[in-house]
């Protein structure tokens, strides 16, 4: 069994992590079920709803459809590494509960940081993106509860205010 | 309300949003308890089949495995409404059947479990139809079925009948009367979390841990009780943190005593969450229906009549889904003014999955088919479209046929609203040319405001304890599952007590130490909790009167609760220091109360007559959709709402509860559908069954209206339910406006409009050729 496992080392929240996985090994599991990381959710598992959404070198991706072996060398953010003791909340997490964007919050997590992804992407490109890019922008994420308005707003207002 | 309100109708963020926003909040799926197992659930292979046999060996033999359930395992009661449910099943009714369950130490290995499971099936062809089921020669579906002695056919599962006024008078008084049949499809609530649930046993004094993500706790607790043959007592319900509700959690289903099984024979912690596949396989519906319905009308626009007949799939057991008819008579005798109704409701049994119950409860269906029938009424009498509602709309101190009192009533006020907001009259007059085609349509709701007496008690129990330091404890009975009502709750004490909201905090998710509530349900929860709670603050205040009278050395009376302080003229003092004294000073109490609030409302009698809420919301909506006559996409683009809340007491709250609904109601005119092909889910994932994305909002425009109904806190009624109900009707009503085309089925999904559109210009050209 055990010359099956392969040996990965990464970077999680700012962590070194060395770790010996099954090839199989998808990131979801690795983050939540070895890593004890709830934060990430698991929505559908199908990649249909970004609840699982983490970012791996700074690129938000679906972790319910990443192989964990292909994190090796690379570093991975997720919710819990937003929170820092001086400051619990990115200003993105701020934004969204001035907004009234968080209903159930399952959803929430993976737009907080498909959010922080694009305005990182928007930042290197110096511009400002448009309402309509920041609805495109959050296309791979589902919320029963909220009707997209106030995540929209939430996330239009802090793209739109980089500075902060 | 006469004092100046500092805190109530400002906008508050959601009080454990924090948590939500961070990865902290733990849901159920994020629970993990020592020694755990997880487990699995064995789905029946057909939709309608005898088991032959079943034989575990093999799936027992997997190193890993603990144990292995089916229905020749277990001593347990059926569940549901009607007791007419098994949880483990010895013959397969519906492709979600539950026939075997595995515990294992892995979810790998439980999975692995479940395909060494052999069972032998012999496939019977299954009924799907409810007409067909109706059949005198079709056979019993469900066996625990108790139609034929109830209702005359052995495969009726549930029936209604209501009716008030003179029909044949109203008839024959109508100028017009129209016609048609209507169906609505099934569709599901999506919740982002998927079923889960996690069963402690405890071996040692034989008590049951569950953490359950219900929105009844209460009601679930006896019902898990009943199925398991426990003593309720031993049985404690805790809720995590829930991942969407809409109505799902209303029933107990059987995977929930299923993992308390397997919890009591292992002696072990063990969990069960469902993937999405086997969400949207064995999670509860929104219930089809064919509505038949016949409206009149007579020369003044005056309604005269409906007549209603609504066939509804039941599916093979029979969940509160099926209760769904006491809402929608409510609607048809009600929603505008109605000199006759007759009403009649049937629930058949098919080999479909069972239907459960979804936000709206029946009503989105109703609805749709009134205000389509009132659409074409108007047409026929060369009415506007917003005259003819008008005429109708309902009016404060109306008391309906069916017994509703309407002490306030917000309806023309909001019809009037959205007409004008949307610039109606003209824009429904408006003929398009080219490929893409506008239309407006318009649409009004009634739906119960302040809870709805459907079990024998719509109560809520409320403990408040403030403790030596100004801290305020809210045990309430309610329980939150992401609509924002434990914000309201403390909006409200910190409103009353003067306590900062940073100083409150609310307990509500554990049955050992909460006391009674109903549930979450019928947009009840800021109405009744929030009584109950007043009740509560009531009780304490003249306990702190009482006391910072003497210790301030004043007449008793009233005080004044601001900013942790309690104070009149002059003096003041503080709260934590009046909750201190109370303790130490004689004569020694702890400054904790116990209310329990029951709404006024009715219990309706056996002909539904009666006044069954605490009172009632109204709401319009108009809506402009664009639709693309090269591809039958429909566009909305703006969607006005407007709804009596009685008073608006979290303005950001209540937007979000009202975009939510709206963008449920889109999906549910335009892209959501469950289709099944005897007996077969065809589409069971996101992929395939399409719920809107942030692309696809239009701009939602909302004008609250305020009545300040005395019933209410603060004068506010139930709003959880009302915005989605009637945005497929106003949808369908602007797509017919758009292309002049009748649509009596929903979706309106791409195919269908354009199949409707292409023919309708073959017909046109057909027409002028002929001429
Ligand atoms: S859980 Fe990964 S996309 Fe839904
Ligand atoms: S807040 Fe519930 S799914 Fe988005």
């Amino acid at each position: 069994m055990d010359e099956n496992l392969i040996p990965i080392s990464f970077t999680i929240n700012g962590e070194k992590v060395s770790k010996r996985i099954l090839p199989s090994l998808i990131l979801i599991d690795l983050i939540r079920d070895q890593l004890q990381l709830k934060g990430t959710k698991p929505g559908c598992l199908e990649g249909e709803c970004g609840a699982c959404t983490v970012l791996v070198n700074g690129s938000a991706v679906n972790s319910c459809l990443y192989m964990a072996v292909n994190i090796d060398g690379k570093e991975i953010l997720t919710i819990e590494g937003l929170s820092s003791i001086e400051q619990p909340l990115h200003p993105i997490q701020e934004k969204m509960l001035e907004h009234g964007a968080v209903q159930c919050g399952f959803c929430t997590c993976g737009i907080v940081l498909t959010t922080k992804a694009f305005g990182e992407e928007c930042k290197k490109e110096g511009k400002i993106p448009t309402r309509k890019e920041v609805k495109k922008s959050l296309e791979g994420h589902l919320c029963r509860c909220t009707g997209y308005v106030k995540i929209i707003d939430a996330a239009e207002d802090y793209l739109t205010h980089p500075s902060v | 309300m006469d004092k100046n309100l500092n805190i109530i109708g400002k906008s508050k963020p959601k009080l454990d949003g924090k948590e939500r926003v961070s990865g902290r909040a733990v849901y159920g799926h994020d629970i993990e308890l020592p020694n755990m197992l997880h487990a699995r659930i064995l789905r029946s292979q057909y939709p309608c089949a005898r088991i032959k046999s079943i034989d575990c060996t093999k799936a027992l033999g997997l190193e890993g495995v603990k144990c292995i359930l089916t229905a020749q395992d277990v001593d347990v009661n059926r569940i549901g409404y009607k007791r007419d449910h098994p949880v483990l099943k010895k013959d397969a009714n519906c492709q979600r059947d539950e026939i075997a369950a595995v515990a294992a130490t892995s979810k790998e290995i439980a999975a692995k479990a479940l395909n060494l499971i052999h069972v032998e099936y012999e496939e019977i062809e299954g009924i799907f139809d409810p007409f067909e089921a109706m059949k005198e020669e079709s056979r019993q579906i469900n066996l625990h079925g108790k139609g034929k002695d109830l209702y005359g056919n052995k495969n009726i599962a549930e029936s209604f009948h209501y009716s008030h006024g003179e029909l044949e008078k109203q008839t024959k008084r109508s100028k017009v009367i129209v016609s048609r049949r209507y169906e609505l499809p099934r569709v599901t609530h999506c919740c982002m979390a998927t079923s889960n649930i996690t069963a402690d046993y405890s071996t040692m004094d034989g008590r049951l841990t569950l953490y359950a993500s219900t929105q009844v706790p209460f009601l679930y607790q006896r019902d898990m009780a009943h199925a398991l043959k426990m003593d309720p007592s031993l049985i404690r319900i805790i809720q995590p943190v829930i991942g969407g509700g809409f109505g799902s959690k209303l029933d107990m289903y059987p995977f929930e005593p299923i993992c308390a099984l397997l919890s009591i024979k292992t002696g072990k912690p063990v969990q069960l969450l469902y993937g999405r596949e086997e969400e949207f396989l064995a999670s509860p519906t929104r219930q089809t229906m064919i509505i038949d319905l016949t409206s009149g009308a007579d020369a003044d626009g005056k309604f005269t009549f409906r007549e209603v007949r609504i066939t509804m799939d039941n599916g093979a057991y029979t969940s509160w889904g099926a209760t769904t008819p006491f809402v929608m008579m409510q609607t048809y005798s009600s929603l505008y003014q109605v000199a006759a109704c007759d009403f009649q409701a049937k629930a058949i049994y098919t080999n479909n999955p069972f239907a459960g119950s979804f936000r709206g409860y029946g009503n989105p269906q109703a609805t749709f088919s009134i205000e389509r029938n009132n659409d074409l009424l108007a047409d026929e009498l060369g009415l506007g479209k917003d005259e003819i509602r008008l005429i109708n709309a309902n009016y404060p101190g109306e008391i309906t046929g069916q017994g509703l009192h309407f002490k306030t009533c917000g309806a023309k006020p909001a019809l009037t609203k959205v007409i004008e907001a949307s610039n109606f009259i003209r824009k429904n007059r408006e003929k398009h040319k080219g490929r893409y085609l506008k239309g407006v349509g318009l649409a009004s709701m009634l739906h119960v405001g302040g809870g709805a007496k459907i079990y024998r008690s719509d109560g809520c129990g409320t403990r408040l304890k403030l403790d030596h330091y100004g801290y305020l404890d809210i045990i309430t009975g309610s329980s939150e599952i992401g609509q924002g009502s434990e914000t309201v709750l403390a909006m409200i004490a910190s409103q009353e007590l003067g306590i900062p909201m940073k100083h409150i905090k609310v307990v509500n998710t554990d049955t050992d130490v909460k006391p009674w509530d109903v549930g979450v349900h019928a947009s009840r929860t800021s109405f009744v909790a929030g009584n109950s709670l007043l009740g509560a603050i009531r009780l304490m205040k003249q306990k702190l009167d009482r006391k910072a009278a003497q210790l301030m050395e004043c007449e008793a009376g009233e005080f004044l609760y601001e900013n942790g302080l309690i104070k009149r003229d002059k003096k003041e003092i503080r709260i934590d220091k009046v909750a201190r004294e109370m303790h130490f000073g004689s004569p020694n109490e702890l400054c904790i109360v116990e209310y329990f609030y029951e709404p006024e409302s009715s219990f309706q009698d056996k002909q539904f007559m009666g006044d069954v809420s605490g009172n009632y919301a109204f709401a319009s909506q108009a809506v402009e959709v664009e639709v693309d006559t090269f591809t039958g996409n429909v566009k909305v683009r703006d969607v006005y709402v407007s709804q009596d809340v009685g008073r608006v007491l979290n303005p950001m709250g209540l937007q979000g509860q009202i975009e939510g609904g709206v963008a449920t109601g889109i999906g549910y005119a335009l892209t959501e559908e469950m289709i099944y092909e005897k007996g077969y889910l065809m589409n069971p994932s996101f992929h395939e069954y399409k719920l809107l994305t942030a692309v696809d909002m239009p701009d939602i425009h909302f004008y609250p209206i305020e009545t300040l109904d005395e019933a209410g806190p603060y004068g506010s009624k139930g709003a959880g339910e009302a915005p989605l109900i009637p945005t497929a009707a106003a949808i369908a009503n602007a797509v017919s406006n758009a292309l002049g085309i009748e649509f009596l089925t929903l979706p309106l999904s791409p195919e269908k409009v354009l199949k409707a559109w292409s023919e309708k210009k073959q017909n046109e050209l057909a027409n002028s050729q002929s001429i």
